[in-house]
């Protein structure tokens, strides 16, 4: 990655797209906390949050997905969805063991919440099935789900529409802007140009590790060298 | 608490605990019952490591050895209170786990596999070659019994009860422990670390304290085991046994407390079955790993939990499994 610099507005829906091996992936994991940067700043509500450790950058309220998706697959549904729960709340190894009242305060509130958002979802027929038996579209917005559990400020979506179908990606559209409506953030990479128009307010085009174009839909599908390398000269728009 | 302990297998188990020690007539019984009831307490601590966290240890019989030996030690040379010799032996495996468990816990697979091992190595020599303090090859006796008020635990009956309870609790404890938050990030860190790290979980630091938690485990077993035989030797924390507590755990069941005692008492009471096979113990028990892990990978008691669940979700119509 060389020279990429722009920035994510609360509240909005931006896309990252690019050809393959244009370096998105790295991006979310720049950002997410999996990878260094040798040069440059990550600033998230003014702190600089580069270099420090995945678990730390998730606790400030930054969540991801997964570009394959990673499930907790021997666990339930719900069980997935209550980890989503962890940055939120406290009980460790003793009251854990000895079930204080406290921690068991605490579980009925991660149960609870979790039944909410398996709700939201649409998921909550499903809570006591294993994870790793639901179809691919489920197992997505399993992955979205748990996500949305840890209440972020900004939800990082890595090729949520691979392997959906027309209808899946159709309702993950319609999630998406649900999501936005709601006041969360998001940021997505994605391959699929219909969704990414349709959702995406503003849209950066990476290409090689550099930052190609930046602007809303309309200017980036008539930039020409995003056409050239990317979109490919027969794109309608 | 108390409806569910009533219609629970705790239940069962406390009422299992007392039918055997009223039955029970014959001290051979209750003495394997003792060591299965020892063996139980490594395996769930070893269980909850190599089952629920994912982490391979291969040298677990050194915090069985450091507990038994601390406690062996400081009661039959130096004539302190059993009970407080106890929580000293805790804090030595403790410690040994938290110093090989920064550096080793940052490798992946077979070089975890190999510190461990290392380590388990390391222990078993310092116990042979230290003779002053160990008693070296020939091992510690004079290692007195426990008691609690007048009351001696000098005899198999009587150390059948103490090991059982304290393994009842423990198994209760430890089934908690995985229902709770820090359970849940645990198996999720097994499950996918990327995954459980982008949600908060701090994985380093879980790892850690699963590795040095289920330590202390082996150390209280090691305590009880030294003042069960009164006596103990480097022979029972060689390599060899590291492997049977790992067998223990994959055969009677990965994350699944009750599969912990299962394998436990089946990896026991083999020998003793076939102790004219004695010779042969090894390759039996390679044998019986070999072919739980062709059909059952996750050990008896969680494999067929598995299948009992797939089977659940299959006649109900609901979508095969995903690819």
């Amino acid at each position: 990655m060389q020279d990429v610099s722009f920035g994510v507005s609360r509240g909005v829906v931006k896309a990252i797209i690019g050809p393959n091996g244009a370096g998105k992936t790295t991006l979310f994991n720049l950002i997410t906390g999996f990878l260094t940067p040798d040069r440059g700043q990550i600033i998230y509500r003014g702190e600089a949050i580069q270099g420090q450790p995945a678990h730390i950058v998730a606790s400030k309220g930054i969540a991801r997905t997964f570009q394959i998706v990673q499930l907790f697959d021997h666990m339930s549904v719900l069980e997935n969805v209550m980890v989503g729960r962890h940055r939120l709340t406290r009980s460790g190894l003793f009251s854990g063991m000895l079930r204080f009242p406290s921690m068991r305060r605490e579980e009925t509130g991660i149960t609870a919440k979790a039944w909410e958002v398996l709700e939201f979802v649409g998921l909550a027929d499903r809570a006591h099935q294993p994870a790793g038996i639901l179809p691919l579209g489920l197992k997505r917005l399993l992955e979205i789900a748990r996500s949305l559990a840890s209440e972020p400020r900004i939800l990082l979506l890595d090729e949520p529409a691979s392997g959906l179908d027309q209808n899946e990606t159709d309702r993950l559209g319609e999630m998406i802007l649900t999501l936005r409506d709601r006041g969360l953030t998001l940021l997505l990479v994605e391959h699929d140009m219909s969704l990414t128009m349709e959702v995406a307010e503003e849209i950066v085009v990476l290409n090689y590790g550099q930052l190609l174009a930046e602007g809303p839909p309309r200017a980036i599908q008539k930039h020409p060298e995003v056409i050239a390398a990317y979109l490919g000269s027969d794109w309608q728009g | 608490m108390s409806r569910r302990f009533l219609a629970s297998p705790w239940l069962l188990f406390a009422l299992g605990v007392i039918l055997v020690r009223l039955v029970v007539a014959n001290d051979y019984y209750f003495t394997l019952l003792n060591i299965i009831g020892i063996h139980a307490l490594l395996v769930v601590g070893l269980n909850l490591l190599l089952g629920y966290a994912g982490q391979i240890s291969l040298g677990h019989a050194a915090f069985f050895g450091l507990g038994a030996y601390t406690s062996g030690i400081l009661t039959a040379t130096y004539s302190v209170n059993p009970w407080l010799a106890l929580p000293v032996g805790l804090l030595v495996a403790g410690v040994a786990a938290f110093l090989v468990g920064v550096p080793a816990l940052k490798l992946r697979g077979y070089y975890l596999a190999m510190a461990t091992l290392g380590f388990g190595i390391i222990v078993y020599i310092v116990f042979n070659q230290t003779q002053e303090l160990t008693g070296g090859p020939s091992g510690l006796s004079g290692i007195p019994s426990l008691s609690l008020g007048g009351f001696s635990f000098d005899s198999p009956d009587r150390l059948f009860l103490l090991i059982w309870v304290i393994l009842g609790v423990i198994l209760l404890l430890s089934a908690n422990l995985v229902d709770s938050r820090l359970g849940r990030a645990v198996r999720a860190l097994h499950e996918s670390e990327p995954a459980a790290q982008s949600l908060g979980v701090n994985t380093s630091r879980a790892k850690l304290l699963i590795f040095v938690w289920s330590a202390l485990y082996a150390a209280l077993a090691g305590s009880l085991y030294a003042h069960t035989l009164n006596f103990v030797a480097p022979s029972s924390f060689t390599f060899m046994f590291s492997i049977k507590l790992v067998t223990m755990v994959i055969v009677g069941g990965m994350a699944s407390i009750w599969g912990s005692l299962l394998g436990a008492a089946v990896l026991t009471i083999l020998p003793e079955l076939l102790v004219v096979f004695h010779d042969y113990e090894i390759i039996i028990f390679g044998a019986i790993l070999m072919v739980v892990m062709i059909f059952l990978p996750r050990g008896l008691v969680r494999g067929i939990l598995d299948l009992w669940e797939l089977r659940r979700y299959k006649k109900k119509g609901g979508p095969s499994p995903a690819a």
